[in-house]
């Protein structure tokens, strides 16, 4: 596995301007994902709408890995039933920590380097936590 | 030419996990601030212990008891002696630092503290000289407030003299070297401050032992928390300095075997210090490897370890304060061997991450300082920290692999 692997064009066009990144008003569900080894924190906001996620935004500090998957992360699920959403985020948990073939993960498919160094795992699926939590509880929650 | 008047190839030598290769490169170890190797010395005479003597302390009449509570005790008297203690029994053999710190802020800070009283901890504080106080506060009603810092990262004296006048302080909490900017502080002169309002000083000294000669009665200290694993000794093994008239009137902080004088169901007498503080079975091999390693700080020489690990760190600085977008946190003028820096292209993980793939070994992250973090407005660092057996050729491995996250991130 090489950096080139791990830090593809992709992800650092992503880490370097992440799409939908900012404040959303008004949100329906919010939750806050912390990384208490590192500090990586992100903070994500999602308007819901008859089932279906309207518009996404996240804002925080991270790293690449970690900005990167996020930001790829509220692209993909806009406009998708909040259903959807959630089979996508288990099928992206299992496909950064799981091994196996996990099919055609589309873009996400980039950040399959990742599960090659096990300290970064939690950077990827950080922002993921967060949504899950976020749509799940309905609330203002921390997932660590 | 290395710098400093260390023999660095032959003292690198001692150290067999300095000799091998990761990601296919040879190893640059640049994290001695979270741990430093072990010379062969420390490692064999743990090995010896287990293979020769191992017995239990303080309880056997047979031989290899009476051999293994021997080498438990000339072990802290080698530390004893090695800090400046006037008395062995200043000596309480702990599991680290952090087990050191918790039991003065609960055994004394629990007895001594009240609703008025507040302690003083320095905004530089590892977690492990913050989070003890936060607990005891909470049950004693004590009040924990933090000492400013500049933004070289050193403490405000002023600041400190002016808030002791004040009053109602009763101790004083700082480290005596910065594991995150590599700050000296000026524990001599805290402590003097700190007596003369009737506070006491708690230093944590587990960066100081590896780059300082501690001296404990030099500082005037009332009790340093020491770990062994961050000054070429074992995990899991460390020593808690107490003056002897504050630990004679402390309350047991763990109870069990081995730190009373007699028990029945109606009372139980506790033993003296420091046996009153060392309930249960201790790390006896631990401590024979502590011994070992300040046999190592004497024989290499810790002052000399410091010069040569200032210059690399002065050389380190340089290189890459040549690297534009590169900051380096901390500037104090009294500094030992650790740099901390952060990149404007790159997240500390990242930079973490690309380094490791050149086989440059570093830390990245809070280091357990957030308090910190938070005052240097960053959410964390990329650190590297520098021990007796590193050269020149680390320092320019550390500047190219930054090189090369610049390229990449850049």
């Amino acid at each position: 596995m090489s950096l080139q692997d791990l830090y593809q064009e992709i992800i650092l066009d992503h880490g370097k301007s992440p799409r939908n990144f900012g404040e959303l008003d008004p949100y329906t569900h919010e939750a806050e994902g912390f990384n208490p080894l590192c500090g990586d924190q992100v903070r994500l906001m999602v308007r819901i709408a008859d089932g279906k996620i309207e518009d996404l935004k996240f804002s925080g500090h991270g790293c690449a890995i970690s900005t990167a998957s996020a930001s790829m992360m509220t692209q993909l699920l806009k406009g998708k039933s909040v259903e959807d959403a959630l089979k996508l985020v288990d099928k992206f948990r299992k496909a950064m920590t799981e091994d196996g073939d996990h099919g055609d993960m589309g873009e996400l498919g980039c950040l399959s380097g990742v599960r090659e160094f096990p300290n970064r795992v939690k950077c990827a699926t950080l922002a993921w936590h967060a949504l899950k939590s976020a749509v799940t509880t309905g609330g203002k929650v921390t997932t660590e | 030419m290395e710098p400093g008047t260390l023999d660095v190839s032959s003292t690198r030598a001692e150290f067999p996990a300095l000799h091998q290769s990761v990601s296919g490169v040879p190893l640059t170890y640049l994290d001695n601030a979270a741990t430093t190797q072990k010379p062969q010395s420390v490692i064999d005479s743990v090995d010896e212990f287990y293979e020769q003597d191992n017995a239990n302390v303080h309880r056997g009449v047979h031989q290899l008891s009476q051999r293994a509570t021997k080498a438990y005790e000339d072990a802290r008297a080698a530390l004893a002696n090695w800090i400046g203690a006037a008395s062995d029994a200043e000596v309480v053999f702990t599991k680290g630092c952090t087990e050191g710190l918790n039991l003065v802020a609960a055994s004394w800070g629990g007895s001594n503290l009240q609703g008025n009283d507040t302690v003083l901890v320095s905004t530089m504080e590892h977690h492990s000289n913050i989070v003890p106080w936060q607990m005891t506060a909470e049950r004693t009603g004590a009040k924990v407030e933090p000492i400013p810092i500049t933004d070289a990262v050193e403490l405000d004296l002023e600041w400190l003299a002016a808030r002791l006048a004040k009053g109602g302080v009763k101790a004083v909490a700082v480290k005596s070297v910065c594991n995150v900017s590599g700050t000296v502080n000026p524990i001599k002169e805290v402590a003097r401050l700190a007596h003369e309002h009737g506070a006491l000083i708690v230093v944590d000294a587990a960066q100081g032992l590896a780059h300082q000669k501690v001296s404990v009665q030099d500082w005037d200290a009332d009790f340093v928390a020491f770990t062994a694993h961050k000054a070429y000794g074992p995990m899991g093994i460390g020593a808690l300095y107490g003056r002897k008239a504050l630990l004679e009137n402390m309350p047991p902080y763990q109870t069990g075997g081995g730190m009373v004088r007699g028990v029945t169901f109606e009372k139980t007498n506790f033993a003296e210090p420091p046996e009153r503080f060392e309930a249960g079975t201790p790390n006896v091999a631990g401590a024979i490897g502590f011994a070992t390693a300040i046999d190592f700080l004497e024989r290499v020489g810790v002052e000399a370890m410091a010069r040569h690990e200032n210059c690399l760190a002065k050389l380190a600085e340089e290189r890459l304060s040549e690297i534009p977008g590169l900051k380096i946190h901390g500037k104090a003028k009294h500094k030992a061997g650790i740099v901390s820096f952060t990149m404007t292209e790159a997240h500390p993980h990242d930079v973490g991450t690309v380094l490791d793939q050149y086989g440059v070994a570093v830390r990245t992250g809070h280091h357990c300082c957030m308090p910190l973090m938070a005052r240097l407005g960053v959410p964390a660092t990329t650190r590297a920290s520098f021990a007796c057996y590193n050269n020149t050729t680390d320092v320019e491995n550390l500047f190219n692999a930054v090189i090369k996250v610049k390229e990449l991130f850049g």
